[in-house]
This record gives C-alpha cells, structure tokens and sequence, in this order.
C-alpha cells in the first residue's frame, strides 16, 4: 500500500516536472501554462470544499471568503513585510501562513454554526465571505478598494502542481483515517452518528477548517499568480464556480472534483465569448444535476484503474 | 412647536429606518412561511422579490398600467412563478438530502438572476412613477412615497394575518407547519398547502419588490441577493418559522442599518447585518421570538 | 442508473445547444474594414468590460475603437496594412483581465493591446503586458498608478488628480462655495482618490469640507447619509461616483429628504450615461461634472466623430468612453505608421512621442506616460447634457 502511494507520488510529481520543463523551454506557451497553474489552483479549492460539503454533508458558500483571507495574508507576507529569505522558502511559508489565517476564521465562524443544522452554515458562511470582501475593501494598509498592488509573481505551474497533489493527498489521507470515517458518518446520518457516540461538532469542524485551510493556500496562490489582489476577484460567484466543480464531480468523489475542476476551468476559457450565457448554463446545471442525481453527477465514485480494468473486462465480455 | 436639530435628525432617520425596514420585514415573511412549513431556505426568494420589481416596471412601462393595478399583476405572477418553483425544483426533493434543496435552491436563485441579467441587461432600470409630495412637519421631512410603502406594507400584513389565522387555508398552513405527518393523516392535503405557502410568500416578495422599485425608482436584476440575504437575516434574528418575529426582525434590522449609516459607518452596513447574524446564531439560534427547541429523532 | 446518467447529459447538452443558439451576438474577433484585407495584417487586441457589472462601459469603448480602426482601413490601413482588431471579454474581473492578455499575446500575437477600462482589470493585465513587452493603452483607466506599472503602458485619458483640482477650482471660482459635502463610494478607488484630490485642493483654497460620508455601490438606499449631509449645511455636495448610485442619489435627495435647489450636486466624468438622467429625472438638473469631453463641443473632428458614430451605431450619441477609445485606437495607428515598424521597443518610443489632435482633445504624453490634455465641465440642465466650459491643465 505505502509502495503504491509512493509510486504515484513519485509519478504525479515526475508529470508535473516535465511539464515545467515544457514551459520553461517555451513548447508550451505562457497563455497555457497559466490556464493549467488555475486549473491546479481549482483542483485544490475544489477537493478542499468537497471536503466539507460532500464529505462530512455540510453546506458552505464561503469558500471565496477564505480564499481572500489567504490571498491577502500570504501577500501581506512577501510583499508589504517582505521577509529576508530566498524566494523557495519565502513562498511556501507565507501560503502556509495565508492558509492558517483562513483556517482561524473557518474556526472562529464554524464552531458556533456548526452546532446548529447544515443551514445555518450556508447563510453565515455566505455572510461572512461578504464581511471578509467588504473588511478587505475597507483596510488601507492592503490598499482598500484599490487593490494589493506589486505583488511578486512567484506562482507558477510547478509550484502550483506540487502543492495541490500534496493538499489532496492530505485530504484523502484524512478522509481515510477514523476522522475521515466519523465525518462520513455524519453526512450519511447525523442523529445516528452522535448515538454511535461521534462527537459531531467537532467533526464537522475539522472538516470545516482544514476546507477553509486549503482554501486559503489556494488563495496565495492566486495572488502571487495575478500579482494583483482585488476585493472584487472574491465575489460570491467565485464561491457558486467552486461549488459547481464539486457537484459536477460528484459530491464525495475527490477524483471528481479534481476532473471536473480541470474540465470547467478549461471550459469556462473556450467559453469566454458566451460569458453571459456561461453563469446561466451553469446554474441550469446545478439544478438539473441536483433534481435527477443529487449526490453529484459521478456520487462517491471514484475514477481508479480498478475501474478502467473493469470497463474493459466487461466490453471483453460483451465482444464474446 | 420648535424642535432641535437633533431631534429633528433622530426622527427623520426614525422615519428612514422604518421605511427599509418594512421592506425586509415583507421579504422576510416569505422566508419565515416556507421555511416553517418544509424547513427549507428558499435562497431564489430573493430574486423573486427582484423579477417582482421587474414584472412590476413591465406592467407599468409597456401596459401603461398604474402603480395597484401593477402591484397586483406583479404579486399574481409572482405567486404563480412561486408555485412552479416549488413543483418542479422542490418538490422531488423534499425527502432527500437536505444539502441537495439547498444547492438547487443556489441554482435557482443564480438563474433568475442571470436569465434576467441575459434577457434585460445589468443595466438598472429606472422605475416609472409620479413625483412625490413632500410634507414638513416640525422640520421633518416626510415624502408620499415613504406613506405608500409604509402603508402598503402594514395592509398587507394584515391581510396576511387575516389569512394565516381566519382561514381554512391558514389553518391547514399552521397544521403542516406543525406536524405535517399528523397533518396529512387528518386528511390534509400537504401538497397544495405547500404550494399555497409558497404562493403567498413569493407574492409578498413581488410586492415588495414593486413598492421597493416605486420607492428607490429603480430595478436592477442583481438587488435580489442583498435584500434576499438581509431579509433572511430578519427572519433568522425575529426567530425563523415566526411570522411576527420576521416583522419585528425587519424592522429592527432596517433601524438598525440606518442608525449604522447615521453615525457615520455606512460602508459597514452590510456587514453589520451579517455580523447580526454570526451574533444571533452564537447566543440565541432560535430567534427574538423563538423558543429553544431540541431535535427530535 | 447508467440510463439514468446518459439522460442527465443529454439533457445538459440539449439545454447548452438551445442557449448559445439563442445569441445572435457577433463573436469576439471583430474583422473590420469593407474590403478583405490583402496579405498580412496588423493585429491589435483589445481587453474590455464586454460582460459584467460595467458592460455598458466596455461596449461604448469597443463602439469607439471599431470605428477608429474602420475608418483608418478605409483609408488603406497602416503601412500599407489592414489593422484587424481582436477583441477579448474579461467578463469586468481581474483574473479574466491577466488570461485575456496572455491568450491576446501568446495565442493572437497581437503588437499592441487597447484595454481595459476599470483601473482594476487594466493593473491586472498590465504587469503580463509589461513582462512581455507588448504595448497597451488604457482608454479610461484613470488611476495613477496603472502607468506606473512600466514603461510600456500608457493611457489615453486624464488622470484622477487632474479632475479633483478641476472641480474643486470649479465650486470656488464659478459657484463662489466656501463649504463643500464629499460622498465617496467606498468600494472604488477611483472615488476614493478623487476624494483625497479634492478634499485637498479645496481645503488649500480657503473651503471648508463639512461633512464627509460614504456608501458603496450597489446601495439603494442613501436617505440616512443624506440626511446626515443635509445637516450639516454645504453648498455644494461633491459625489465622485458612478452614474447607477449618483441618479439615486440625487432623486432621493430632492424627493425623500427634501434637499433645497440651492444646495449644487457636483461629479466627475462617472456620471455620464444617459442611465443617469432616467434615475433621477428631473432632479439631475443644475448639477454639473467633469469629463473628457463635451459632444457639444465646437471643434470639427468632434462633429465628424460623432457623425460617423450616430452613422455606424443607429443614431447613439457617443460618450466620454467613446471618445477616449476613438482616441487610443488613432494612437496606436499613428505610432505604428511613425515608427514603421510593429517591433515593440520601437512602437513604444512612437506611442510615447505621439502628438494628436483627438475628439477628447490634444494628446501629447508627458514623461509619466499620461496625456496632459483639457477637461470639459458640463452641467445638466432641461434633462440633458450642455457643455458649460473648458478647463485647460495647467
């Protein structure tokens, strides 16, 4: 098992290598290296949400919020403070501080929201994405309504790549632990759940943080990819875009998130002229996919080998 | 009589705030309707309140219709558009998981808003109505068009009282709300009430909609999701499922947004509202007027 | 269950096929010039608002440039070329703004971009424009701190400062004001900084600031600032803000709150678009506010311009945003023909030595790449526009 998971690690990382190399050596052209370093970037807010809403069944809207937090925290690092360290340690470091911060107010709003039913987190994460945008609209010292400015450009397609194969490991590995099974439980049945004697509330925060931690990181690396933080990049829509990548791939499929992050990233730049028919395409789907497959368009399948090995044992038998 | 200048700020700030606030509290009251009877946070009510501005500003500027006979046109689409909602997205949903109503409610409220955008453009649109009347009294300046929406807004909560209370319909409504289980065993037909809550819900938000186009002179087809939210806001702080805590919920949100803007914090208001919220939810979940209630298996 | 799912994608695709057959929209390349362009062209890209929360504005500016670039065609191009214009939508957001550039650079190969119109979306494609050598030219962003961001970048329009000192010279020389009302929309910078400009330069010049309140746009309800202001006792109420919140606060202020005619409501050049006038109706009279031009203006190649774009878009009056996008688009034009050559570091030494009599006035850059050119101010009056005078930099 820890041979298996060491081969792919090794693997992903050797993919994500070799694409750089692609990129630095110009076959593949800024334009697309920047669409593959935000689709990396969504891979992580997608799986991170999906955490906590197909996961542990929560329902939260404020992914935009942590996002900004991340955003402008990590920035406030390497560019308002702008440390003494070399680049490599610098940037890890402050998405990790960016992270901490986000994970801080996903504690300090989820624990008093998550005692109560899935509802409430839906509004107060939804109010306090709008707090966060209008806090960051108000402070000066991050350049209020203008913007973070200057910046530096440290994101790129490695960097990117690399931290979200890690963040999603880290998600699958907790999935996987006792907790990652105590927050399944809650989605499946959350009076059953507390009668098996699974402390619920603190479940559901844990999910709810380490979703709001990785988003956070997200949102540094969005930052030093933009070298522009704006309170308008964090709108609400942001939160609907993210929230639609985890329903289209199947509320609890991490691969899912991850395929369908890759595949609205990608298509949302071939739509571009049609913006104003994208947001109604979109919603359209959510709610089609929500009345006819309400666990998600692949539910908590995951995409494997095992998988493909059967489609092709079972078209084997079809020929015979 | 001489009043000072203080005074004369306080109360016309008194009148600004209620004015608003009458305007939430109407919003507020379809929340708190469906959300008692299937528990559910219709998040497109927001937007039906806004294509209620919209039908409105149409039955007026291409039917050249008046401002009641607008009011009402808007509050009958809207009710029906309400009842459709509820039939088509809702209502094959109501026994699944719970996330899942909620993201097809998302859905919903970000296709009106979006198909409106598409079809009218993100342009606001000004609202057509007559000038106002102004009237001084001891210094305070109190326009017609506060008078109409406050009036209007206090008839039709009467009206709703009325129903909700007096009438068969109002009391099968109370009886779903209540238990719908048991409802249904006394031969109550859960479905049309369902549909009936939503009509009547989704007709106040149009008319709030209309009286809040009249009252600002615009429509804008994304005004749904701040009013929606603020408005849900005082549902949530007059307790949730309570129909005169959404009321009193408007109303203290509205004055309490004014008073916020008064003392110079303005851009603060919608944070205030949310931060409301967070408090509400932290020291009493149940609302103003809401009891604490344990969940049962 | 697979039947099931099939169905689900089917369903979508159905309902993806019947929406984009709905639009009729031209899409986003825009080829202009009657005759096909022989041989090579000239390509310059264009980022604008086309979509989002400031459309209207993106759709004026690529309504400006279109008919720049058809008429220079029409007249045999640039150095013997067509110029074909290729447009991208950053939907009014920032992260779009940084991909349009790529894609506009990398995929088109464009030799200069025009675009975008907020500050914000423009700081967000200029650092790529900048990396990758490619000139760009900012039709509206009147920020400072956009052509700071390198030496490639330029704009075409004043900047912030310039409007507030107008202004506030205004109120004191015209309206004879000693005490001035600023309502700042806190969520622009734009109105943010022509607060700061104006606050000082009124101050400097003997006023007194009584009363100093913000909003944010999307607000509909201003009647409890309002009231605030209107305590405090100004002459004049100055509102750097956009058209959508301006045409309520002006209603609101004459109807709910019962400000008296006295009391003069100033702005700056975000207060043009006929938007305004339909908010506030009547109570946008005896206001006035800045801009980069006046179609009333007496001057020849206003009249033509204006002629041709009444032609070329059935009649509509074209506004400040127009104007300055006809502007930029016979910048670039006329520094490519100067410069002979679309080879960046050449082009960008023509732009930045270009001399122009444009319909938004002259444009001469000055060492910080920004135009030093006039303002107009312009009052309303009997529901319209009328141009009242010229303020020259000085």
């Amino acid at each position: 098992m820890n041979k298996k998971k060491l081969i792919f690690i090794t693997g992903a990382v050797a993919v994500g290598v070799v694409v750089q190399l692609l990129i630095s050596s110009g076959v593949i052209n800024p334009y697309f290296a920047q669409i593959l370093t935000l689709m990396s970037m969504y891979a992580i807010l997608a799986t991170s949400l999906n955490l906590i809403n197909g996961i542990t069944g929560q329902f939260s809207l404020g992914h935009a919020g942590f996002m900004a937090l991340g955003g402008y925290f990590s920035a406030i690092l390497t560019t308002k403070l702008a440390l003494p360290l070399p680049n490599f340690l610098m940037f890890p470091l402050s998405l990790l501080f960016g992270g901490l911060v986000a994970a801080a107010a996903g504690f300090l709003v989820g624990l008093p929201t998550l005692r109560l039913r899935g509802d409430y987190l839906a509004i107060a994460t939804l109010g306090l994405g709008e707090i966060i945008r209008v806090m960051f609209v108000n402070w000066k010292y991050v350049g209020a309504a203008a913007g973070m400015k200057g910046i530096p450009g440290y994101t790129n397609f490695l960097w990117t790549y690399v931290i979200a194969v890690f963040s999603i490991l880290i998600i699958v590995n907790f999935i996987k632990s006792s907790h990652g099974r105590a927050c399944i439980s809650i989605r499946e049945d959350e009076i059953a759940a507390e009668t098996m004697g699974i402390n619920t509330t603190k479940y559901k925060v844990m999910a709810f943080v380490i979703g709001a931690f990785f988003a956070g990181v997200a949102g540094g690396i969005f930052g030093h990819l933009i070298r522009l933080l704006h309170p308008n990049s964090f709108t609400f829509m942001v939160s609907v875009e993210i929230l639609l990548m985890v329903v289209l791939g199947g509320l609890g499929s991490i691969t899912g998130s991850i395929a369908a992050a890759v595949f609205l990233t990608g298509l949302t730049e071939a739509l571009r002229q049609f913006s104003d028919l994208r947001m109604i395409i979109y919603s359209l789907m959510l709610i089609v996919i929500m009345l006819f497959r309400p666990q998600g368009l692949l539910g908590t399948r995951e995409f494997s080998l095992d998988m493909f090995s059967k489609f092709t044992k079972k078209a084997e038998k079809a020929e015979r | 009589m001489d009043l000072s200048a203080k005074t004369i700020e306080f109360l016309q700030q008194l009148i600004n705030g209620i004015s608003l606030g009458s305007v939430y509290a109407l919003v507020a009251l379809g929340y708190t309707m469906v959300y008692g009877i299937i528990k559910l946070i219709n998040f497109a009510h927001g937007d039906v309140f806004m294509l209620g501005a919209v039908f409105g500003y149409f039955a007026i500027t291409m039917f050249g219709l008046s401002f009641y006979p607008a009011l009402i046109v808007s509050m009958v689409i809207c009710a029906a558009l309400g009842v459709v909602m509820e039939r088509i997205a809702y209502k094959p949903l109501r026994n699944s998981h719970r996330v899942a109503s909620l993201m097809t409610a998302v859905g919903l409220s970000l296709f009106f808003q979006n198909f409106t955008v598409y079809r009218i453009g993100a342009q606001p649109k000004a609202f057509p109505r007559s000038a106002p009347v102004n009237w001084n009294v001891f210094g305070v300046n109190i326009s017609s068009r506060q008078v109409l929406i406050l009036a209007t807004a206090v008839v039709l909560m009467i009206a709703l009282h009325f129903i909700v209370q007096k009438t068969k319909m109002g009391k099968a409504m109370r009886a779903v709300s209540f238990d719908r289980d048991a409802a249904m065993l006394m031969g109550i037909n859960v479905n049309n009430t369902i549909s009936f809550t939503f009509a009547i819900g989704s007709a106040l938000a149009g008319a709030a909609g209309v009286l809040v186009g009249q009252y600002y002179g615009v429509v804008n087809p994304l005004m749904g999701t701040l009013y929606g939210l603020k408005a849900f806001v005082a549902a949530v702080l007059g307790g949730i499922g309570i129909l005169p805590g959404a009321m009193l919920g408007g109303l203290f949100l509205g004055l309490a947004e004014t008073g916020v803007s008064a003392i110079g914090y303005s851009t603060f208001r919608d944070a205030v509202a949310f931060a409301i919220l967070i408090i509400i939810l932290i020291f009493k979940p149940a609302g103003i007027l809401g009891k604490n209630t344990r969940e049962k298996v | 269950m697979k039947r099931k799912l099939f169905l689900i994608i089917a369903l979508l695709m159905v309902a993806s096929l019947v929406l984009s057959a709905c639009t009729s929209k031209d899409p986003a390349p825009v080829n202009n010039g009657g005759d096909k362009p022989t041989g090579e062209t000239i390509k310059i890209g264009g980022i604008l608002e086309m979509t989002g929360n400031i459309a209207s504005f993106g759709q004026s500016s690529r309504n400006g440039i279109v008919l720049a670039f058809e008429e220079i065609n029409a007249k045999g191009g640039v150095l013997g070329k067509q110029i074909e214009f290729v447009l991208e939508d950053n939907k009014s957001i920032q992260v779009e703004s940084a991909t349009a550039a790529q894609k506009l650079i990398q995929q088109n190969g464009v030799a200069a971009i025009l675009g975008a119109v907020a500050s914000s979306n423009t700081l967000a494609a200029a650092p790529i424009a900048q990396d990758a050598k490619i000139p760009l030219i900012s039709p509206s962003s009147t920020n400072p701190a956009v052509t700071e961001v390198g030496d490639y970048i330029f704009r075409s329009c004043f900047i912030d400062p310039f409007q507030g000192v107008v202004m506030s010279k205004f109120a004191i020389e015209n309206l004879g004001a000693k005490t001035a009302a600023i309502m700042t929309d806190n969520n622009s910078d734009y109105s943010i900084g022509l607060t700061e400009v104006f606050k000082e330069a009124f101050t400097a010049a003997g006023g007194k600031i009584v009363s100093e309140v913000a909003y944010v746009s999307g607000d509909t309800d201003f009647n409890s600032i309002l009231t605030s202001v209107k305590n405090a006792g100004p002459e004049v109420v100055f509102i750097p803000g956009y058209y959508d919140s301006v045409g309520l606060i002006l209603d609101q202020a004459k109807n709910n709150v019962g400000f008296s005619s006295d009391i003069v409501f100033l702005g700056t050049d975000g207060w043009d678009s006929p938007t305004l006038f339909d908010l506030a109706g009547d109570s946008a009279n005896g206001t006035y506010f800045s801009n980069h031009y006046s179609p009333d203006a007496d001057s020849a190649i206003v009249k033509d311009f204006i002629a041709s774009y009444k032609a070329k878009f059935n009649g509509a009056i074209p506004d400040a945003l127009a104007a300055t996008a006809y502007d930029a688009a016979y910048m670039i034009a006329a520094a490519i023909e100067s410069a002979g050559t679309t080879d960046a570091a050449a082009l960008r030494d023509a732009i930045a030595a270009v001399q122009l009599e444009g319909v938004s006035g002259n444009i001469k850059l000055n060492e910080k790449r920004d135009p030093v050119k006039s303002a107009v101010v312009i009052k309303i009056d009997g529901g319209a526009q009328t141009y009242y005078s010229t303020v020259e930099p000085n």
